[in-house]
């Protein structure tokens, strides 16, 4: 079950998930995600889309269904930070290769590199006390890149921050992505983030949670931040959103 | 607050309370603030800060010194003075006496060295309990009872027993420090362990890290805040268990819990006031070393400790 298989880097099988208290949070979902693809979720606040992301993490069993996915070097950033206050920016970047094995000398060049890849050059020795929202979450960013996960799982990391930051942050994911090439799923409520960053936006229903409308987002990489002001945007964004409208009924 | 302005605040009809409850706390904005602009948001000059804080409290101490005076003069009869001598007096016999300040500090060097080395092995313990605890939950149900029936006890019930079972020397009154400051530091240990949030402990559980290197890099690094705030208190309730000790165990070296008998004993009121003082400082002394420490150590990195 946590092998990686020939049909996707993650693909969920029939997942369905009702909680010890009868909860019954989704139902029959059934997706994949190849490299090279990266598909955002959006859906109601509390329709189970992180609930989604702890199946396909392992943290939580589904109650039906299975999940296909390599589990060794998966690449999570939750709804906060999650930084160690205790660790400077690049101890926490550090973390992960380290509870992975790597030596110092190979933690040091990765963590070098994806202090770059985010543009934190100049922190490394800061505690996160002094960072602001959005250098937090390029530092979680970072953290989960050092590992060089085929497979990046986003739990709505950008909610948190100001519309500004989230849209530059928006923009470098999108540049990660292209340059990582990792297979991407991104949980949000937010249609004009799902819709800059995908290649695919899948919409989910109030609980319980199952997939309802799948859009293809055509635009070309790399996407310029222009291109949220353009017709097209504007109208695959309006078509998401009437989707979004239909599954809060 | 939005990003654009709206054309109200352009204009001025913006009611002024809510300007200024937007305006950032650390004073960014004050100088263009009205003088009937709320006091936090002006800034305040360095030496006027200062003066603020020092000045209450020496006017507070100055006011207990008169009071002190006022006691010994007015209110105490002169032939019963002997019960609160003014404080020069106190002064003169305590502190500028030498034989009587050096056996003080003598007495209170070796109350000092029981305070540590019960506290030692009171954090030994503590730690050690703690930790079990926040590994298994049975250890926990287990432990918890007891270690709020040993809060629970008071120590002036049990010193007899102590001394029954230990005698009445160096061991017994160290016995007594870890009976007395034990409690603080498994409670608030146990609550640092536990105080790491879930989606560290997912981040941990996501990267297949095991138990010890959870507890190494997440739970015990986490609880250290905590753990400090312990240490304060147990420092504080050690050094008062050595003296009690003293009091009570009167072999062995000299600490100053039996200066203090003596001193009541032969109705020496200067020197019985300055061994109070003296008591007093010892505390104070390791309170601030704690809280020294514990900027060092985390200082740099947790949120709310004081510079």
């Amino acid at each position: 079950m946590t092998t990686a298989t020939t049909n996707g880097a993650l693909s969920f099988d029939g997942i369905g998930m009702t909680f010890p208290d009868g909860t019954e949070a989704l139902r029959e979902i059934t997706f994949s995600i190849d490299r090279g693809e990266f598909i955002t979720v959006v859906g109601p606040s509390g329709c189970g889309k992180s609930t989604l992301l702890r199946i396909a993490s392992g943290l939580l069993e589904p109650t039906a269904g299975s999940v296909a996915v390599d589990r060794d070097r998966l690449g999570y950033v939750f709804q906060d930070a999650t930084l160690l206050p205790w660790r400077t920016v690049r101890q926490n970047i550090e973390l992960l290769a380290e509870l992975h094995g790597f030596d110092a000398g190979e933690r040091k060049s990765l963590s070098t590199a994806a202090i770059e890849l985010v543009g934190l050059e100049g922190f490394e020795n800061h505690y996160p006390k002094s960072l602001s929202g959005g250098m937090k979450m390029r530092t979680s960013l970072a953290r989960t890149l050092t590992l060089k996960p085929p497979v990046f799982l986003f739990d709505e990391p950008f909610g948190a921050v100001d519309e500004i930051t989230r849209e530059h942050l928006n923009e470098e994911t999108q540049r990660l992505f292209q340059s990582e090439g990792f297979a991407g799923l991104f949980i949000t409520h937010s249609i004009g983030e799902a819709v800059f960053m995908s290649t695919k936006v899948y919409v989910m229903s109030a609980r319980p949670g199952r997939i309802v409308a799948r859009f293809d987002v055509p635009f070309s990489y790399p996407r310029r931040p222009e291109l949220r002001f353009e017709p097209d945007f504007a109208l695959l964004s309006g078509e998401v959103s009437t989707a979004l409208r239909g599954s809060y009924s | 607050m939005t990003l654009q302005a709206s054309p109200e605040s352009k204009t001025g009809t913006v009611a002024a309370p809510e300007e200024h409850t937007s305006a950032p706390a650390d004073g960014q904005f004050a100088p263009e603030l009205p003088d009937d602009a709320p006091k936090a948001y002006r800034v305040k000059s360095r030496r006027r800060e200062a003066a603020e804080t020092i000045l209450p409290p020496v006017v507070l101490g100055m006011g207990v010194i008169g009071f002190w005076y006022y006691i010994s003069f007015v209110v105490i009869d002169e032939s019963r003075r002997f019960l609160m001598r003014p404080v020069h007096d106190v002064i003169d016999v305590g502190f500028l006496d030498s034989d009587n300040f050096t056996e003080m500090l003598s007495g209170l060097w070796s109350s000092a060295k029981v305070a540590l080395i019960g506290l030692v092995i009171a954090i030994s313990i503590g730690f050690f309990l703690a930790t079990m605890m926040s590994q298994a939950k049975i250890v926990e149900r287990a432990v918890f009872p007891f270690a709020v029936t040993l809060q629970a006890i008071p120590i002036l019930a049990i010193v007899p027993l102590i001394g029954f079972w230990w005698g009445y020397g160096q061991t017994s009154r160290v016995v007594v420090c870890i009976i007395i400051s034990l409690f603080p530091i498994i409670m608030n240990t146990l609550f640092g362990l536990l105080s790491a949030d879930r989606a560290m402990h997912d981040l941990f559980t996501l990267h297949h890290a095991n138990r010890v290197t959870r507890l190494r890099k997440l739970m015990f690094p986490a609880a250290l805040p905590a753990i400090f705030a312990g240490l304060r208190i147990s420092a504080g309730l050690s050094v008062i268990g050595a003296i009690v000790g003293d009091f009570f165990f009167g072999r062995g070296e000299v600490g100053i819990g039996q200066l203090l008998r003596r001193y009541a004993n032969n109705l020496n009121g200067e020197e019985l006031l300055a061994a109070v003082i003296m008591s007093s400082a010892l505390g104070i002394v390791v309170f601030w070393t704690f809280g020294w420490l514990q900027n060092v150590i985390i200082g740099k990195w947790h949120e709310t400790v004081q510079k």
